[in-house]
């Protein structure tokens, strides 16, 4: 697990390092573009001061290191904030909806790929087939404005946008669990056909027990070792949804305050957004890693 | 013709339209007042928009920059991951290791999200939004191509062509590249079907194609804010989406399947 734990420090550093270049893709003076034009003469020599940009790279590199390790992300230039203050204030929402979002695609996807996977090749295998497929077709920001416009506009049961009421948060998660859903359905169907075919499976069958324990308790619980690994890495997949889903459903994230800032040209808060959000990536990546390790008998022997 | 080829029927579809377009000018931004937001009829098949623009002709400009997007990324982006791949694989060791873990900081940033913050800092516009895509988009066939090159560099076949002396880029060229064409092709497919969303992404977060040249992102931004009184517009622009996107992971299933490839 040490190990492990070794081996992300040189990922972290290269995502930091390529997150810190990402201000030096502005084409032309990044403080110009990032001030415009009607900033005073003052505020330009503050903020290339902050940055040190009237330094060699490798300082300026140093520079935006010793920063970071500090919890230091600068200040936001449009609302003159500390970063990092910005930063805690959105991400409980953001985990809040991918953790609701991922609550959803398991509460849909494991049923279904079960399901699927016991009536293989009949018709529910067809549908729910037919189902993840069209669903993996529809970005989020086709799925958001399709489930507004059924459930908030028509039928007018649920909030459009926002975040006021305790019910706002399920179109929004609905959006961004969808994907993930369709994903895990037809993973869990393929994890489960491969196990169903295995000798323990049949023994279970010959001593008489009952379908639904042979599939909840004998099958299921070998088939969802490859599925974690897959919602380790899809959870990704859900921190780079939310910036679409969060800004079609205003939704006060991190993904949302991300957009913001492009719009606003303000890249030290773009630069600690997508740092933010890979540095999460990376953390959730490792405890599935070691999760995985500690619930397979297997790999745990193999050690 | 059979009901089983759909995916490539929708393809050959929407290709004709681009050809179409690239040849006919469709007037895409011609403006009639008098017909803002009009449901679909006769002479308007698919409606107009909220500036009163013909939305069909809009939507096939829309494809034509995302195939266009779609084919050059692809193209750099396939080329320049496989080398990668093939050198990596092929000589190991410090060349293999350094090229794996920058691929790992690449992968590091979930889907489009590195995408989104070079188009933010390069600024809006087709090439920034084509580089954008390039940058983060080389890494799937990198690690595809190391991978099965490593599984078939101790193969007799290239052992024996090494022995008689055969030159490295020969070997990598025409004993090794063939035999990983199949889950090449593939990944490709894949990650087109992945580009178009992604392209659609970038332009409805306003970091692509900019107004008034059509692009299906910016039109189901446009869509969305006006889909209460007019949703024939972005169901149109929607459901084109989706069939394209829909038709290509097909496509992608099918030749998997045929070219018994292991996912």
């Amino acid at each position: 697990m040490i190990k492990r734990f070794l081996g992300i420090i040189p990922v972290v550093f290269g995502v930091v390092s390529l997150t810190f270049l990402l201000i030096h893709a502005v084409p032309g003076d990044p403080v110009e573009v990032m001030l415009g034009e009607s900033a005073s003469n003052a505020d330009r020599m503050e903020l290339r001061a902050g940055l040190g940009l009237d330094k060699p790279i490798y300082a300026q590199f140093g520079i935006y290191l010793s920063k970071l390790v500090q919890g230091d992300f600068g200040i936001s230039i449009h609302s003159r904030k500390p970063i990092v203050d910005m930063l805690l204030e959105r991400l409980p929402a953001t985990f809040k909806l991918a953790a609701f979002a991922l609550l959803f695609a398991i509460f849909i996807g494991l049923p279904l790929g079960i399901i699927a996977a016991i009536n293989a090749k009949k018709w529910p295998d067809t549908i729910a087939n037919l189902l993840s497929l069209t669903i993996s077709a529809m970005p989020h920001f086709w799925m958001g404005p399709m489930l507004m416009m059924v459930f908030a506009l028509w039928l007018g049961i649920l909030p459009v946008s926002g975040m006021e009421n305790a019910t706002s948060i399920i179109l929004p998660a609905l959006t961004l669990g969808f994907g993930l859903a369709a994903i895990l359905t037809r993973m869990t169907r393929a994890s489960m056909l491969e196990v169903l075919h295995e000798d323990y499976i049949r023994t279970a069958y010959a001593k008489g027990l009952p379908q639904r324990t042979v599939i909840l308790r004998h099958a299921l619980r070998a088939a969802l070792l490859p599925v974690i690994t897959v919602l380790g890495l899809q959870l990704g997949s859900l921190l780079a949804g939310a910036v679409i889903t969060e800004t079609v459903f205003s939704w006060n994230g991190i993904g949302r305050l991300l957009v913001e800032s492009i719009e606003k040209r303000d890249y030290l808060v773009t630069q600690a957004c997508v740092l933010v959000v890979a540095l999460v990536y990376v953390i959730v990546n490792f405890v599935t890693d070691v999760i995985y390790t500690q619930i397979d008998p297997r790999v745990r022997f193999l050690k | 013709m059979s009901f089983k080829n759909w995916p490539v029927w929708i393809l050959v579809l929407w290709t004709v339209g681009v050809i179409l377009a690239s040849f006919v000018d469709f007037n895409t931004n011609q403006i009639h007042l008098d017909l803002i937001l009009a449901k679909p009829c006769f002479q308007y098949i698919l409606g107009l928009d909220d500036l009163g623009r013909d939305i069909l002709p809009r939507l096939i400009s829309g494809a034509k920059v995302s195939f266009l997007v779609i084919f050059l990324v692809t193209a750099v982006t396939a080329s320049v991951g496989i080398i990668l791949g093939l050198i990596s694989g092929y000589y190991g060791g410090w060349v293999d290791r350094t090229l794996m873990q920058i691929t790992d900081v690449f992968l590091a940033f979930p889907g489009i999200l590195l995408a989104i913050a070079f188009a933010a800092v390069l600024g809006a516009g087709l090439t920034n939004l084509i580089l954008a895509l390039c940058i983060t988009s080389w890494v799937g066939y990198a690690r595809l191509t190391r991978g099965q090159v490593l599984s078939l560099r101790q193969r007799q076949h290239v052992i024996a062509a090494q022995s008689i002396g055969a030159s490295t880029t020969r070997i990598l060229l025409k004993h090794i590249l063939p035999l990983i064409a199949a889950p090449l092709l593939v990944e490709a497919t894949y990650s087109m079907a992945s580009l178009v969303i992604a392209e659609a992404s970038l332009s409805f977060l306003g970091l692509g194609i900019q107004a008034p040249n059509a692009s299906w992102g910016g039109m189901l931004r446009d869509g969305v804010r006006y889909m209460l009184i007019a949703p024939h517009y972005v169901l149109a622009v929607g459901l084109s989406l989706m069939s394209l996107v829909l038709a290509v992971n097909v496509l992608g299933d099918q030749l998997r399947d045929q070219l018994d490839v292991r996912g």
